[in-house]
């Protein structure tokens, strides 16, 4: 993956950048030195490192909006930065660039129950905004697998979703109101805690621009009353296609279930090994969740096992209590853990339409022989969206750009059968030079005339999302007027 | 070059449609974009021609078993619909029928209700329009075609279009084809009735409604009559009957609520909402604000409407108001915001902030900078 060779003029200026920023932040809050800027060369895709020219760590908005004044002043690019779990290198910095860190804003500003929201600064982690409502009944739906340790921030950047999201939706869907530092350095508030907010969406098109539009420091999230309880079924199969078929029978028959996660066979045998959850022998295994008061779990799985019966499953296994729950969940919920046992792994995050699991799973393996690398497959079936780990190893040389390859020619087929290359994790770099295949030079310039709007100098998190040669000439605007 | 001025263009297909509105850019001819025209709502728009979306007409793709259909944005809503319930299935938002309140008349499209995000009660725990909408394809006001999002709900590729031409009535882009995720109908539904709550009392009792688990779908309240509350459960048979129960006897305590089961009489209370039925008269203007729920009575309370009545838990207020009143003036400090949506005198939409407008701004010029697109029409 190629990053923009960084702007040797700005590094020159670093001293002069690190003393102004020095003035409008506490000495601990800018983080300059080689040796301490090294925590920041990386997020979760780890393959790819370049130490940023400084960090920052303001505390609140109005720090923000002094640092963000200074480095749109200066020419200087900003990479906004939650918890660093993008998976898609969204937060890798350049040589040249400052990394804006926000996870000092983790308070909590308001919680309304009666309007059911929670008002957070954005460098909360995920899983303690519903920790901060949990007491009283109510949860925030989006839940990443990563909970524990990303940020709103990133959440919101990201417009990521989790297992629970074919019921509650995405981030999008449960954000009402951001306060937005631009580049500039203006404050702007979109949204609140009414429903609807006026003229353009532009919280729309806020969440999910991956740090490019503007700084989030603060957000409106949608809080829901928590359900009365919760229990999954686990549904065993001899063959993908047939579990593929299951899902869509599960959904036609107008049961929703709040998830339906799908393991393969290279999934639930190395979740056998390192989790020991019990799990069957067979070749595709769905854990179907469904909500509500005993009475009503009941009589939705009851429909889904009886639709699950059709389709002659190995082995289907309901659970009646807390423990059989967990016992269900523990060998999906360990699965990207135990793959990482085994093997360096990347994980991809293309979606397809529903119906044609059955073809990408068989075009995959093909793909996998073809390769020499294997591939194993644990997702959201409910919603489409795949997460294939393709196994290599990283001390071999050449092994991770033959994993690449064979990552772009499976998000390739996700495209080609009417899906797209990215459903929760974001373009980042890691899919950036792949954003022809989904879209044309019109329907890409589109989008960076959006960004034109919101950061014209072109400094936020400039080298991400587009392929280069399609932003270059505006970036170069920007490092000639530097 | 034509000079389109005057006539009323009606492409069938999206290049056409991309052709006429290159030369209507060409020319600088201000185009009146026109889907069935039932939601003629907005400011006056600068009209040289009329550009009706009628002939892109048609279901492309419905996947029952991926719960996601696309269309041309000229389909009328109500094949859509009918299409979607011979699976059992639905659009999730509820868009509302404005003709009875604005006296319209035509054949609502998918591609009007997608421009003015029509949303109506189960808005509260289905989301918005904008919220079901998962892809688009649209002309710009330079006759570019550009897609955006696509046919599945999880879709985090590139900046998300999608929503900013929802609710953009047409000053964006045309629509040319709207994507959604669709849900499956419920089974059963069941209906809560407190009568003769006052607007607190009963805002307050939708607010505990959606904090109970129940999963209610519709909260609303029309003080009409001595003032009657609803709150809407669907789902499962025995999961409906068990959750109005149980929401019944929670909110007890409230007063004591009739549990109507009886299906068209339900159909029939959420669609005369739904459409704002409440407010039908021949005189006054139409408003329609947006507030924090526990707000709404104190909307009401400030305007001096001649008729009101809440939907969304008391975060959506419609007002009837007398002829030309400031509506915004004497609502001034309520975080939120108004649109008028029948009278003249007032700006239809909100003021915005600086900031915000210029932003707005931006965004125009460069989706149609020659403001040829439904100009005007939400200045
Ligand atoms: C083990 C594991 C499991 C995961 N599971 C899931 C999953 O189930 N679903 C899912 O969707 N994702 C998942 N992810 C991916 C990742 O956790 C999400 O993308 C997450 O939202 C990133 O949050 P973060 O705070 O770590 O953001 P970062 O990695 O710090 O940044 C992500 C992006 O957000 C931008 N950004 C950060 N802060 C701001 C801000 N204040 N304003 C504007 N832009 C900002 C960054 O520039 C970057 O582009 C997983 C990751 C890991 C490592």
């Amino acid at each position: 993956m190629q990053m923009p060779d960084p702007n040797a003029m700005i590094i020159a200026r670093k001293a002069h950048l690190v003393a102004r920023l020095q003035q409008v932040l506490p000495e601990d809050a800018v983080i300059h030195s080689d040796n301490e800027v090294r925590a920041y060369e990386c997020d979760a895709l780890t393959a790819y490192k370049c130490p940023p020219l400084a960090a920052v760590l303001p505390a609140n908005t109005a720090e923000v909006a002094a640092v963000l004044r200074i480095c749109h002043e200066e020419g200087v690019p900003v990479v906004p930065r939650g918890s660093g779990t993008s998976l898609s290198g969204g937060a890798l910095p350049t040589a040249d660039a400052v990394i804006l860190g926000v996870a000092k804003l983790s308070d909590v500003l308001e919680t309304d129950y009666d309007n059911r929201f929670i008002r957070v600064q954005t460098g909360r982690t995920n899983l303690s905004v519903t920790g901060a409502v949990e007491q009283d009944g109510f949860f925030y739906a989006p839940d990443p697998s990563s909970q524990l340790a990303c940020a709103i921030a990133g959440n919101i950047a990201m417009n990521s979703g989790g297992a629970h999201c074919l019921k509650y939706g995405v981030t999008t869907n449960n954000l009402l109101g951001v306060t937005m530092v631009t580049m500039e350095g203006e404050v702007i508030e979109v949204g609140g805690a009414h429903l609807d907010a006026a003229g353009y969406d532009l919280l729309g098109v806020i969440c999910g621009s991956e740090g490019q539009l503007g700084v989030v420091t603060e957000a409106t999230l949608r809080i829901i009353a928590q359900p009365e309880g919760a229990r999954p079924i686990m549904l065993a199969f001899d063959s993908n296609e047939v579990a593929g078929a299951c899902v869509s029978d599960i959904i036609r028959a107008g049961v929703l279930p709040v998830a339906i996660e799908f393991m393969d066979r290279p999934c639930i045998q190395a979740c056998e090994r390192f989790a020991k959850a019990g799990y069957p022998e067979c070749e595709a295994l769905l854990i179907v969740e469904v909500e509500g008061s005993d009475a009503e779990i009941d009589e939705q799985l009851s429909k889904i096992t009886a639709i699950a019966a059709t389709h002659n499953p190995v082995e289907m296994r309901e659970s009646k209590s807390e423990a059989e729950s967990k016992a269900i969940w523990a060998g999906r919920k360990a699965a990207f853990g135990a793959m990482g046992q085994i093997n360096d792994y990347m994980c991809l995050d293309g979606t397809i339409p529903v119906s044609e699991l059955p073809l990408v799973l068989r075009r995959m393996r093909e793909m996998s022989a073809q390769f020499g690398l294997d591939v194993a497959n644990v997702f959201h079936a409910g919603d489409g969206n795949m997460h294939p780990l393709i196994l290599f190893d990283a001390n071999k040389p050449g092994d991770l750009e033959i994993c690449e390859a064979f990552g772009a020619e499976i998000l390739k087929l996700c495209v080609e059968v009417g899906g797209c290359l990215t459903g929760e994790h974001g373009v980042g770099i890691e899919k950036r030079d792949l954003m022809h295949v989904q879209f044309n030079r019109v329907d890409l310039e589109m989008q960076l005339r959006v960004k034109d709007v919101f950061d014209p100098g072109w400094l936020l998190n400039p080298a991400k999302v587009f392929p280069l040669d399609v932003t270059e000439g505006r970036r170069i605007i920007r490092q000639t007027a530097a | 070059m034509t000079d389109l001025t005057g006539t009323v263009l009606t492409p069938e297909t999206e290049d056409e449609l991309a052709k006429v509105v290159r030369s209507a850019h060409d020319n600088r001819t201000a185009l009146q974009i026109r889907g069935g025209g039932t939601r003629d709502f907005g400011n006056e728009v600068r009209t040289d021609a009329v550009l009706q979306t009628g002939g892109l007409s048609g279901i492309t793709l419905y996947d029952p078993g991926a719960l996601t259909l696309v269309a041309r944005a000229g389909t009328p809503l109500a094949d859509i619909e009918a299409a979607l319930a011979a699976e059992g299935q639905m659009l999730p938002f509820e868009p509302m029928d404005h003709r009875g309140i604005l006296g319209t008349t035509g054949t609502p499209t998918i591609g009007g209700a997608v421009a003015v995000n029509a949303s109506g009660p189960r808005r509260l725990k289905a989301g918005a329009c904008r919220d079901s909408l998962i892809g688009v394809r649209f002309v710009t006001g330079e006759g570019e075609i550009i897609k955006n999002g696509g046919r599945v709900m999880k879709n985090v590729t590139g900046y998300d279009l999608v929503k900013l031409l929802a609710g953009s009535y047409g000053t964006l882009g045309v629509l040319t084809e709207v994507s959604f995720k669709v849900l499956p109908r419920p089974q059963a539904t069941a209906t809560l009735v407190w009568q003769g709550l006052s607007d607190v009392d009963a805002v307050a009792i939708l607010a505990a409604a959606m904090r109970s688990p129940y999963d209610v779908s519709g909260a609303a309240h029309d003080p009409a009559d001595g003032g009657r509350t609803y709150v809407r459960i669907e789902g499962l048979d025995q999961s409906v009957s068990y959750r109005a129960q149980a929401l019944a006897r929670d909110l007890a305590s409230h007063g004591a609520a009739e549990i109507i089961a009886d299906a068209a009489q339900i159909t029939a209370i959420w669609a005369g909402l739904r459409d704002a039925e409440p407010l039908r008269a021949e005189q006054g203007d139409i408003w329609r604000v947006s507030v924090k729920p526990s707000d709404g009575p104190a909307v009401v309370a400030a305007a001096g409407a001649e008729a009101a009545f809440y939907d969304w838990q008391g975060g959506l207020v419609w007002l009837r108001m007398p002829q030309g009143a400031a509506l915004r003036e004497r609502i001034d400090g309520i975080a939120g915001h108004a649109t008028l949506i029948r009278g003249t005198g007032q700006r239809v939409f909100q003021p915005m902030p600086m900031p915000i407008a210029r932003l707005s701004q931006g965004l125009r010029a460069r989706f149609d900078p020659r403001d040829i697109l439904n100009s005007g029409k939400m200045i």
